[in-house]
C-alpha cells in the first residue's frame, strides 16, 4: 500500500497544481473504430453534435459534451466510457468513473496510467485461459450437441411410438366403443325377458304370500278373540278387552269404557263375526297375552370394516412413488377403483326380507333361471367391455398428456420426463424430477419438503428453454409458498451441479443436460466473435 | 436453509404484525413508576435547611429534609463553565452508596465560582455570573429557581414532585419501613422541627419511630413479578423524582429512543415516554413505549430561547410531560391571544427513575448552538467516522456464503452502483460464535476481504455481546475463567437465551473485561479479520430472549451493582470496548467504525447507531426522520434507519422513496430480514435500477459536504442533520416540522415519503433569504410553502443562498476511489449577492487529522463580486491531489470575464458559460490544487 502511495506521489507529482492531465500523443481511450471523429489540430466536435470544441481540450480532464464523448481518455465525463484494447484478450468498453480509480479494469492497464495502481498485463495469460476455457466448453458444446441429437431423435421415436400407439389405441377404442354398444344391446335384449319373468315369478310369490298373510291373520284373530274371551260366551265384551292398555287410542295410559267401546264400534260386546272388523282396528297393537315383551330390535350390520378397507387405498398416492416408475400410474389407480367397487361387499340387506324370515320366496323355475343366467352374462360381458374402454381412455390421456407436454423445440427434453436427479449436499438431498416436482429432504432424519411444482419454462424471451421454474411448493412461515427455478446448462451429463437459498424460500438450482447444447461453431468462430465485443 | 426457520422468533410471535404490547411494562406494571406517578403536585415536604449551606469555590452545598418521614438528603449546587448549572441531590446517609453513573461525563465538568447575592429565612440568592442570571433556593418548601432578569428560566420541585425514596432495611413481615410517604395528604406537625434536627435524623432506625404512622406498605417495593418473571428487589425501594417547570415554553424535544414525533407530546392520559433499553420486536410508530437506546436528555425551545435538561441517570427512567397549552385548540389559542389571556404557556416536566441519584446539569443555551456545545462539553462529540463510512452500506440478514458476497460485489459492478461496505449478519459465524467463520460457507474470510479491499471497499462483520456457553468455544472459556460474566442475584454466572442458545453475557462495565474484549480484534485474535474489516455490535441492550421484557434480570449483578443501576448504560460500554479494539488493533492509527442498536448519553464518542428493526411500510419511512432528527439533537449525529426496512418486504416505490430518503440520512445502509425476498438495487428492473442509481449517486457527490459536517460535528457537537427551528428559531412555523429537515445549515431536504405522491409541500424558512433547487438550480424565495410536484426519480432538496458547498461530481466504485478526485464547487449567492462556505479534506481514515494536524480547513468566501479561499487551520498541514474542477455560481449575473489569481502572482483567464435562463454561471477548469489560496474575480 505504503509502495503504491509512494508511486502515486511521484506520478502526480507533475499533474497538482495545474490540474492537467498527464500529455498523451493521440486520443485514449478512442476505439480504433470511433478513431476518424479524433482528428489532432482540428477542432472537435462532440459525437452527439451538441457543441464543437477546440481540440486540446480533448482528453483534457474537463467534461465539455454532454454525451463525454470529448473525455474518452479521462474520468472527468459522469457518462463516459474508455476503451481498453487488450491486445491478446479482448477489447473491452469500461466506464470512464473506473479510469484511474486504483482498481486494474484492463488486462492491458491501459485505464489506470496516472493512479499509481501497480497493474499487471494480464491479457496474453487471460487469452490463453479463455481460449482454453473455451475449447472445453466447445468439445462439451459438440459432444453435447451429438447426445442432444440423439436425444431429439430418442425423443421423435418415442413420441412416434407414442403417437402410433395413441393411433392404434384409438382403433381399439373404436371397436371397444362398437362392441360395448353391440353388447348393451344383448344386454338389454337378455334383461327384458328376464325382468318380465322375474316380475311374473314375484307377483304369483306375492299372490301366495298375501293367502298365506290372510290364513294366518285369521288364526290370530280366531286365537285372540278365544283369549279375549275370558268368559267364554263367545263374544268379545268391553271389560275383557279394557285389560290390553297397547291398545289405548289416545296413549295416555288408561283405556276407559267410551274408548273400548268406540274400539267395539260401538257395541258392548261384538261376536266371532262382528269381531273381523274390530280386529283390523286392533291387531296392528294387539299384543298376545302369552308373549307381552316387545321385539328385540333388529341389529344393523357394521359398515365399517368395508370401509376401511376401502380407504386403505388412499393412503399412498403421492406422486413420489410412481416418479421413478413408468408411465401408466394413472392405469394403476383407475383398475384400483374398479376393484374398490368390486371387492365392497353389498351393504345392507334389505329389512323387508327379515321381517318375513320364515316366509322365504321360493326357488326361481328353471325357465325363468335360464333367462337370468342369461341375463347376467351378458351384464357380464357388457362390464366387462366398458372396463376395457376406460382402460383405453386413460392409456390415450397419459399419452395425449406426454405428447402434449412442452419438451422444446424438438422435444430434446422429453427423456427427462419422469426421471428424477439427485444432489447431495452436507445437510440436505435435493431431487429433481423434471416436469413434476423438487423437493428436499434432511439426510439425517425429517420428512421432506416439496420446494415446487412444475410450472412453466422461465428463460428470457430469446432463450425460453434455459430456465425452469417449480413453484407452489410448502408455504413458508410468514412467507411465500416455496419455489425453486432451475438452470439449464450445457453438459455431456445430465446432473444438478447445484443448489442454493439466495432469498428465504427460493431456491435456484443448477442443472447440466445436453438438451440445451447449442450447435457448435468452429472454435476460430468462437474467438472471432468475441474479438468483435 | 431449510424449513427450519430462526425458532426463536417462530416460538414468541403471534401471526400478526405490531409489537406485542404486552411483553412490555406500562408505567402502571413497573412498581416505582406506578408509586412515583400516584404522587400529585402539591406542597412539597421538603425543606432546606439554610444552616446547614456551605459555599467553597466550586459548589454550595446544603442539606434538605423530608418533613414527613425525616429523612435528609444532601443537595450540590455546581455552576459550571458555559453557562450550565448542575444540581446534584442524594441522601445524605445512604445506607449503603448509591449509584452515580460513570464513564459518561468526558472530565468532571469544569466550574465557575458562584457568589451569595443575598440570604434569609427564606432562602438564598446566588449568582450565576453574567447576563444578570441568579439562582434561587428557597426553603420552605424547598424549590430552585433559575432567572434571568425578571424572568424565570427554569423552576425546580415548584410542583413538589421531588421524591426519594431512600434506602431502607427489610423487616420480616410486611411492616417493612417505609418512610416516604408518596401521598402529601398528610402535613407534618410542625413542632417536630427543632427535635429533628437535633437528631442525626438520617439513621434510619432513629427515624423509624416517628416516620411510623406516615409508613405505607405498597406492593412491589421488595418483590415485583412481570408475567413470569420475578424481580427480587434486594434493596428495596429506591426510586426518585424531580420536577422541572419551563415557563414560556410549548416545545420539548429529544429524551430518545422512540418512534415518536420530533416535538414531544404532553403524555396526561397516556404513558409517560420510557426510557429503557429494550429489544422491542416489530416496534411501532407514534407511541412513547421505549425502544433500544436512552438518552436522557430534553431540549425546551421557544423563540426567545433555547436550552437543556440532562438527567444523568442509567436506570429505568420514565419522563412525563405537560402543557397547558397541550389540549388547547387553535381557536383557544387564539382567544387567549385577543383576550390578552394572562396565562404565559408553560410546560412542565417529570422525571422519574428506579434507583441513583438526581444528577441533573441544566444547559441554559441561549441559543440551539450553544446547548449543543454545552452537552458536547459535558459528553463529548461525534466520532468521526473514516470517510467511507459515510457512504452507502449494503446489508441483508444474510449474505449466504463468499460465493453470494462476491456476487452482490459483481452485481454493483456490472450495475455501475457504488458502494463502500458489504455486511455479514449472524449467519456468517461458526453457530453464533462471534469472532468465528461458517467453516463452510466462509472457509476463506481473507480471500474475500482481499477481494474487497481490491476494489477499494469494505466488510462489516457482527460481533453481539452474548456469549454461547460452549466450553469448546474459546471466546467462552477465557470470559469464564476470567469471572468477566455477568452474575445472576445468586451468584452463579448470568446465563440467558439468545441467538447461539444459552448464552453468557459480559460485564462490560468491568474495565478488565473491556480490555479483554478490545484485545480480541486483533488481526491474530480474530481469525480471519482484516483492516478492512469493521464491526457491528447488535443486542447489545442487552437483548435475553428468555428474559424481563426481553431483557436482563434486573437483580443481575455487574461487580456489586444491579442491572436496575445501570441497565441503560449497558449498550454504550459494549460500543465502547469494541470501538477501542479497532483502534487497538491498528496501533491505534485508524479510526474505527462500529455501529450499535443500543446507545446511552456518551455513545455518540463510539461510532454510529440505527433505529433497529423497523418495518417496510411508509410510516416506518416519515418516522425515520423524526427519529434521526431527535438523536442529532442530543449528540449523536450518525444515525439511520435501514433502508427499505427491516421486516417485511417494500413495495418497489417504498424502496426507491426510501433510497432517495436514505441518501441524505447520515447512516446509509440497506437492510433486511432473513424472511425477506431479495432487494440488492438492480432487482426491480432497470428503470428502478437507474432511481436507486441515481440516489446513491447523488449521496457520493455530496460526500465532501458529509465529511465536513461530520467534522464540525465532532469538533463542536454541532448535529449534522437539524430540525429547521435549530437554524430558524424564531421561526415558529418551524417548531413542530419532521417531514423535512436541513443537512448543516446549508441544504434543506424534504423526501418524499407519501405513497403515489405527486406532489409535495416543502417550507423554505427565512424572510429574505433565497433558496436554490439543487437539481434544477431554479431559484425560490424563504418564508413560503412551495409546492413542488414530483415524479418517482425527485428528490426535493434546496440550497440555501449565501452558501457555497463542495461536491465530487465523478462517481466511483467506492468513496475510496474518489480519494484524489476534483471538486466542484456550488456557490449560492444570496439576495445580496454573498456566499460563504467550508472543504475539509484529510486523509479520511487516520487519528492523524487530530494527532498531527493533518488536514486542510478552507473558507471559501463569494462578495463583491470575487470568490476567494482561504485556510481556516493556519497550524495544519495535508497535502492533496484534488484540484478545484468546476465552480457553479447561482444566482449570478454574466461577466465580461474571470480571472483566477493565484499566490504566486500569476493570472490566467477562465473560460465561462452562463445560462441566463436560471442566472447560472459556469467557470471552466479553474484548476487550482484545492488546498491552495487563490481568487475568481469576475468583471
Amino acid at each position: 500500500m505504503s509502495c503504491a502511495l509512494l508511486l502515486l506521489l511521484t506520478s502526480l507529482a507533475l499533474v497538482m497544481g495545474t490540474g492537467t492531465a498527464v500529455e498523451i500523443q493521440r486520443p485514449r481511450g478512442v476505439p480504433q473504430s470511433k478513431r476518424q471523429f479524433y482528428e489532432e489540430n482540428k477542432p472537435f466536435t462532440c459525437l452527439d453534435g451538441s457543441s464543437t470544441i477546440p481540440f486540446d481540450q480533448v482528453n483534457d480532464d474537463y467534461c465539455d459534451c454532454r454525451d463525454g464523448s470529448d473525455e474518452p481518455g479521462t474520468a472527468a465525463c459522469p457518462n463516459g466510457s474508455f476503451h481498453c484494447t487488450n491486445a491478446g484478450f479482448r477489447p473491452a468498453f469500461i466506464p470512464s468513473s473506473r479510469i484511474n480509480d486504483g482498481i486494474c479494469d484492463c488486462c492491458d492497464t491501459t485505464d489506470e496510467y496516472n493512479s499509481g495502481a501497480t497493474c499487471q498485463n494480464t491479457c496474453r495469460e487471460m487469452g490463453r485461459k479463455e481460449r482454453e476455457s473455451l475449447q472445453i466448453m466447445a468439445e462439451i458444446t459438440k459432444e453435447g450437441f451429438l447426445l442432444k441429437q440423439q436425444l431429439i431423435h430418442e425423443a421423435k421415436r418415442g413420441q412416434e411410438d407414442k403417437q402410433g400407439k395413441l393411433t392404434e389405441l384409438q382403433g381399439s377404442k373404436k371397436g371397444l366403443e362398437g362392441k360395448m354398444e353391440a353388447l348393451r344391446t344383448v344386454k338389454k335384449t337378455a334383461e327384458d325377458p328376464e325382468k318380465e319373468a322375474k316380475e311374473r315369478h314375484l307377483k304369483s310369490w306375492e299372490e301366495q304370500k298375501e293367502l298365506i298373510r290372510m290364513e294366518k291373520d285369521k288364526t290370530r284373530m280366531a286365537e285372540a278373540f278365544l283369549e279375549l274371551d275370558d268368559d267364554a260366551d263367545g263374544y268379545v265384551s268391553v271389560a275383557e278387552l279394557q285389560s290390553h292398555l297397547e291398545l289405548d287410542p289416545d296413549s295416555d295410559g288408561s283405556l276407559t269404557e267410551t274408548e273400548t267401546q268406540g274400539l267395539l264400534g260401538g257395541a258392548g260386546k261384538v261376536d266371532t263375526s262382528t269381531f273381523e272388523t274390530v280386529w283390523s282396528g286392533i291387531k296392528d297393537k294387539y299384543l298376545s297375552e302369552g308373549l307381552s315383551d316387545p321385539p328385540a330390535p333388529v341389529e344393523t350390520p357394521k359398515e365399517e370394516e368395508s370401509r376401511d378397507f376401502v380407504s386403505d387405498h388412499d393412503s399412498d398416492h403421492y406422486p413420489e412413488d410412481y416418479a421413478g416408475e413408468e408411465e401408466d400410474v394413472e392405469d394403476d389407480e383407475e383398475d384400483d377403483d374398479h376393484e374398490e367397487e368390486e371387492k365392497v361387499p353389498p351393504t345392507v340387506q334389505t329389512p323387508e326380507k327379515r321381517e318375513d324370515d320364515e316366509l322365504s320366496m321360493p326357488p326361481y323355475d328353471t325357465e325363468t333361471q335360464i333367462l337370468i343366467d342369461a341375463a347376467q352374462k351378458a351384464r357380464d360381458d357388457f362390464d366387462e367391455a366398458e372396463r376395457a374402454l376406460r382402460e383405453v381412455d386413460g392409456q390415450m390421456k397419459n399419452l395425449e398428456k406426454e405428447i402434449g407436454f412442452d419438451f422444446g423445440p424438438s422435444a430434446e427434453f422429453a427423456y427427462l420426463y419422469s426421471q428424477c436427479y439427485e444432489l447431495s449436499t452436507s445437510e440436505y438431498i435435493y431431487r429433481l424430477c423434471p416436469f413434476n416436482r423438487v423437493s428436499q429432504k434432511p439426510k439425517f432424519g425429517g420428512s421432506e419438503t416439496n420446494l415446487g411444482l412444475w410450472g412453466q419454462w422461465a428463460g428470457p424471451e430469446e432463450n425460453l428453454y434455459s430456465v425452469m421454474k417449480y413453484d407452489h411448493g410448502q408455504g413458508c412461515w410468514q412467507g411465500p409458498n416455496r419455489s425453486t427455478t432451475v438452470k439449464l446448462t450445457c453438459g455431456k451429463e445430465t446432473v444438478v451441479t447445484s443448489t442454493s437459498e439466495p432469498s428465504r424460500c427460493e431456491y435456484l438450482m443448477e442443472f447440466t443436460t445436453p438438451a440445451v447444447c447449442q450447435e457448435p461453431a468452429s472454435l476460430d468462430e468462437v474467438l472471432h466473435g468475441h474479438t468483435e465485443l | 436453509m431449510g424449513p427450519l426457520l430462526v425458532l426463536w422468533l417462530a416460538g414468541c410471535l403471534s401471526g400478526t404484525w405490531a409489537v406485542d404490547r404486552g411483553n412490555f411494562k406500562t408505567c402502571d406494571q413497573s412498581a416505582f413508576c406506578k408509586r412515583q406517578r400516584a404522587l400529585k403536585p402539591g406542597q412539597s415536604p421538603y425543606r432546606a435547611l439554610l444552616e446547614t449551606l456551605e459555599l467553597t469555590n466550586t459548589k454550595l452545598t446544603l442539606q434538605l429534609i423530608n418533613d414527613n418521614n425525616k429523612v435528609r438528603l444532601l443537595l450540590e449546587l455546581y455552576r459550571l463553565q458555559g453557562n450550565m448549572t448542575r444540581v446534584k441531590i442524594n441522601e445524605l446517609k445512604p445506607l449503603k452508596p448509591r449509584f452515580e453513573v460513570p464513564d459518561v461525563l468526558i472530565n468532571d465538568p469544569p466550574t465557575e465560582p458562584l457568589s451569595l447575592l443575598s440570604r434569609d429565612e427564606n432562602g438564598v440568592v446566588l449568582s450565576l455570573g453574567a447576563d444578570s442570571q441568579r439562582l434561587i433556593v428557597s426553603a420552605k418548601p424547598f424549590r430552585l429557581d433559575i432567572m434571568e432578569g425578571r424572568e424565570v428560566l427554569l423552576s425546580l420541585n415548584s410542583r413538589g414532585l421531588l421524591a426519594f425514596e431512600h434506602l431502607r432495611i427489610r423487616k420480616d413481615t410486611c411492616q417493612e419501613v417505609m418512610s416516604l410517604s408518596l401521598s402529601h395528604s398528610k402535613v407534618d406537625p410542625e413542632g417536630t422541627e427543632n427535635k429533628e434536627e437535633t437528631e442525626a435524623a438520617n439513621e434510619p432506625a432513629e427515624g423509624e419511630e416517628e416516620a411510623k404512622e406516615d409508613e405505607k406498605v405498597e406492593d412491589g417495593m421488595w418483590e415485583e413479578t412481570f408475567k413470569s418473571h420475578t424481580d427480587s428487589k434486594p434493596n428495596g425501594p429506591s426510586s426518585i423524582s424531580l420536577d422541572f417547570s419551563l415557563p414560556g415554553v410549548e416545545n420539548v424535544y429529544g429524551i430518545p429512543e422512540h418512534a415518536d414525533s420530533l416535538k414531544l407530546k404532553a403524555t396526561d392520559g397516556g404513558d409517560p415516554y420510557r426510557l429503557f433499553n429494550l429489544d422491542v420486536f416489530q416496534y411501532e410508530v407514534f407511541n412513547p413505549m421505549a425502544l433500544y437506546g436512552a438518552i436522557p436528555v430534553m431540549l425546551s425551545h421557544s423563540a426567545q430561547r433555547t436550552m437543556g435538561i440532562f438527567w444523568l441517570n442509567a436506570a429505568e427512567t420514565w419522563v412525563d410531560i405537560s402543557s397547558n397549552t397541550a389540549g388547547k385548540t387553535v381557536f383557544g389559542q387564539m382567544l387567549d391571544y385577543v383576550q390578552g389571556s394572562s396565562e404565559t404557556p408553560q410546560t412542565d416536566v417529570r422525571w422519574i427513575s428506579e434507583s441513583g441519584i438526581i444528577d441533573v446539569f441544566i444547559m441554559l443555551g441561549p441559543t440551539p448552538t450553544d446547548v449543543f456545545s454545552q452537552y458536547a462539553s459535558l459528553t463529548g462529540t461525534q466520532a468521526f467516522p473514516p470517510l467511507s463510512a459515510l457512504a452507502y452500506h449494503q446489508c441483508r440478514w444474510n449474505y449466504n456464503d463468499q460465493e453470494d458476497v462476491a456476487a452482490v460485489d459483481q452485481g454493483f459492478d456490472d450495475h455501475d452502483i457504488p458502494y463502500d461496505f458489504i455486511w455479514l449478519d449472524i449467519e456468517h459465524t461458526d453457530g453464533k460464535r462471534y469472532f468465528t467463520w461458517d467453516p463452510h460457507k466462509f472457509p476463506q474470510p481473507k480471500d474475500m476481504l482481499q477481494g474487497l479491499l481490491d476494489k477499494r471497499r469494505k466488510m462489516v462483520t457482527i460481533v453481539d455481546p452474548h456469549i454461547k456457553v460452549d466450553s469448546s468455544y474459546k471466546i467462552h472459556n477465557e470470559i469464564r475463567s476470567k469471572g468477566f460474566y455477568v452474575k445472576s442475584k445468586d451468584g452463579g454466572d448470568y446465563e440467558g437465551w439468545c441467538w447461539p442458545g444459552n448464552s453468557g453475557y459480559p460485564d462490560f462495565t468491568n474495565p478488565e473485561m473491556r480490555a479483554w474484549w478490545a484485545s480480541m480484534f486483533a488481526y491474530d485474535q480474530y481469525e480471519g479479520s482484516m483492516e478492512n474489516m469493521y464491526t457491528w455490535n447488535d443486542m447489545n441492550e442487552p437483548s435475553v430472549f428468555n428474559g424481563p421484557e426481553v431483557t436482563m434480570h434486573k437483580d443481575a449483578l455487574h461487580g456489586n451493582w444491579e442491572n436496575r443501576d445501570l441497565h441503560n448504560l449497558y449498550g454504550l460500554y459494549v460500543q465502547r470496548a469494541t470501538a477501542e479494539g479497532l483502534i487497538e488493533r491498528s496501533g491505534g492509527v485508524e479510526r474505527p467504525f462500529v455501529l450499535a442498536r443500543a446507545f446511552f448519553a456518551g455513545s455518540q464518542r463510539y461510532g454510529a447507531v440505527w433505529t433497529g428493526d423497523n418495518a417496510a411500510e411508509w410510516e416506518h419511512l416519515k418516522i425515520s426522520i423524526p427519529m434521526c432528527l431527535s438523536l442529532g439533537l442530543v449528540g449523536v449525529s450518525f444515525c439511520g434507519a435501514d433502508v427499505g426496512g427491516f421486516f417485511k418486504s417494500p413495495s418497489t416505490e417504498l424502496l426507491v422513496r426510501w433510497y432517495q430518503t436514505g441518501a441524505y440520512q447520515p447512516f446509509f445502509r440497506a437492510h433486511a430480514h432473513l424472511d425477506t425476498p431479495r432487494r440488492e438495487p438492480w432487482l426491480f428492473g432497470p428503470e428502478n435500477t437507474a432511481l436507486i442509481r441515481e440516489a446513491v449517486r447523488q449521496r457520493y457527490a455530496l460526500l465532501p459536504y458529509w465529511y465536513q459536517l461530520f467534522y464540525h460535528a465532532h469538533h463542536s457537537g454541532q448535529p449534522v442533520m437539524r430540525p429547521l427551528w435549530v437554524e430558524y428559531p424564531q421561526d415558529t412555523a418551524t417548531f413542530s416540522m419532521d417531514d423535512q429537515f436541513l443537512l448543516g445549515r446549508d441544504l434543506l431536504v424534504h423526501p418524499v415519503t407519501e405513497e403515489g405522491a405527486r406532489g409535495v409541500t416543502a417550507y423554505l424558512p427565512g424572510k429574505g433569504e433565497v433558496w436554490f433547487d439543487v437539481h434544477t438550480f431554479q431559484k425560490h424565495n424563504g418564508a413560503q410553502n412551495l409546492y413542488i410536484p414530483v415524479t418517482i426519480s425527485s428528490i426535493p432538496v434546496f440550497q440555501r443562498g449565501g452558501s457555497i458547498i463542495s461536491r465530487k461530481a465523478r462517481v466511483r466504485r467506492s468513496s475510496s476511489c474518489m480519494e484524489h478526485d476534483p471538486y466542484t464547487l456550488f456557490v449560492a449567492l444570496s439576495p445580496k449577492r454573498f456566499a460563504q462556505g467550508e472543504l475539509y479534506i484529510d486523509d479520511g481514515h487516520t487519528f492523524n487529522f487530530d494527532k498531527q494536524k493533518q488536514f486542510i480547513h478552507r473558507r471559501f468566501s463569494f462578495a463583491n463580486n470575487a470568490l476567494s479561499s482561504r485556510n481556516l487551520a493556519p497550524g495544519s498541514q495535508f497535502t492533496t491531489f484534488s484540484w478545484v474542477e468546476k465552480i457553479v455560481i447561482l444566482g449570478a449575473s454574466k461577466p465580461s470575464k474571470a480571472t483566477l489569481k493565484t499566490p504566486d502572482g500569476k493570472e490566467s483567464q477562465l473560460e465561462f458559460e452562463f445560462d441566463a435562463s436560471m442566472s447560472v454561471l459556469t467557470l471552466r477548469k479553474p484548476g487550482v490544487n484545492a488546498g491552495l489560496d487563490w481568487t475568481v474575480v469576475l468583471q
